[in-house]
């Protein structure tokens, strides 16, 4: 951790939800071991993967797909709260549609964002991975076939 | 013992039953499938319906062999502990997924040699007997390429 002085330790809030989503973005926290973190996805029992990092936080939100519009508005709600509580400077998703939510509203609080789309996307990009290209700081994609001049780029995967 | 393990989101009946009746056949009392949302019930093999990510990792760390849906969250997770893993896509046509990119990445990684693959449950019973014979894929490091920890580190610190 840095302690030198006149540089602020820098706030960042990771989003992903379960499964390969959370395991992918526990092998990116190597880039934010300096940073003071909140980790927030959608089920309780992750919590103690996080113990390793010093004062993290941990939050989950409800679990939402595109199949559940209904639901959508409450999970917004719950981010938003985050968002107020942590006024993160950085916000980093590996997925899903919970990430996309809160790189689009972290916008608004003046965060910077970044979209690592999954590894599990080689084809093409997920669908919340298509639609958050002009709206993250960094859209990154694993696989180096689908970097295209406009769209995303990849600089390297989580394996 | 070898872990089976298909996820949480949607059955996969396919697998559970192609790898519950090996086992009948072979007398392998050596089974334990966690089998989500899975409709179909083992008869010969131990299974549960869901288990914690704690167990989930620990399971995956102390089998000789996993066997699981091409999810790569249990991918990743085996290749982190060593363990061999035999993958079986699961397809959106039987409606096991909303789209088909379990076969895209268990074909990648199969290209990568990171996995063992079989593309249904006709091919299953021939690669569960190989099994034995399935080494672990190289070691992988605990994190990403270091030129993606770099990237965002450099966003985060740089103001790229």
């Amino acid at each position: 951790m840095s302690d030198s002085k006149n540089v602020k330790q820098k706030k960042v809030m990771l989003v992903a939800s379960g499964g390969g989503h959370w395991v992918e973005l526990m092998r990116l926290t190597q880039a934010v071991e300096d940073c003071s973190l909140a980790f927030v996805t959608v089920q309780d029992d992750y919590r103690y993967q996080i113990d390793r990092f010093n004062n993290a936080r941990y939050y989950t939100v409800f679990d939402v797909t595109r199949w559940n519009k209904i639901r959508w508005i409450q999970t917004v709600l719950q981010l938003l709260w985050i968002l107020v509580r942590e006024r993160p400077d950085v916000i980093i998703s590996t997925g899903a549609l919970p990430g996309f939510f809160a790189l689009r509203l972290g916008k608004f609080f003046g965060a910077r964002t970044i979209w690592v789309d999954s590894i599990a996307n080689v084809e093409e990009l997920s669908k919340s991975g298509q639609k958050i290209g002009p709206h993250a700081s960094l859209w990154l994609t694993q696989w180096p076939h689908l970097e295209t001049e406009s769209g995303p780029k990849c600089k390297g995967a989580v394996i | 013992m070898i872990f089976v393990t298909v996820g949480h989101q949607m059955p996969f009946d396919r697998m559970v039953k192609a790898v519950d009746d090996w086992a009948a056949l072979n007398q392998r009392s050596d089974v334990f499938a966690q089998i989500g949302s899975t409709k179909y019930r083992p008869e010969h093999i131990q299974w549960a319906h869901t288990i914690d990510p704690n167990e989930f990792q620990e399971r995956i760390a102390q089998a000789d062999a996993v066997v699981a849906h091409a999810g790569t969250g249990t991918i990743l997770t085996a290749l982190e502990q060593q363990t061999p893993i035999l993958v079986m896509p699961r397809r959106a046509a039987l409606l096991e997924t909303r789209n088909d990119h379990q076969v895209a990445t268990a074909q990648r990684f199969l290209e990568m040699g990171r996995v063992a693959v079989a593309m249904d449950e006709t091919e299953l019973p021939a690669m569960l007997e190989k099994l034995s014979q399935l080494s672990a894929s190289d070691t992988i490091s605990s994190g990403a390429s270091p030129e993606l920890i770099q990237a965002i580190s450099d966003f985060i610190h740089h103001e790229l």
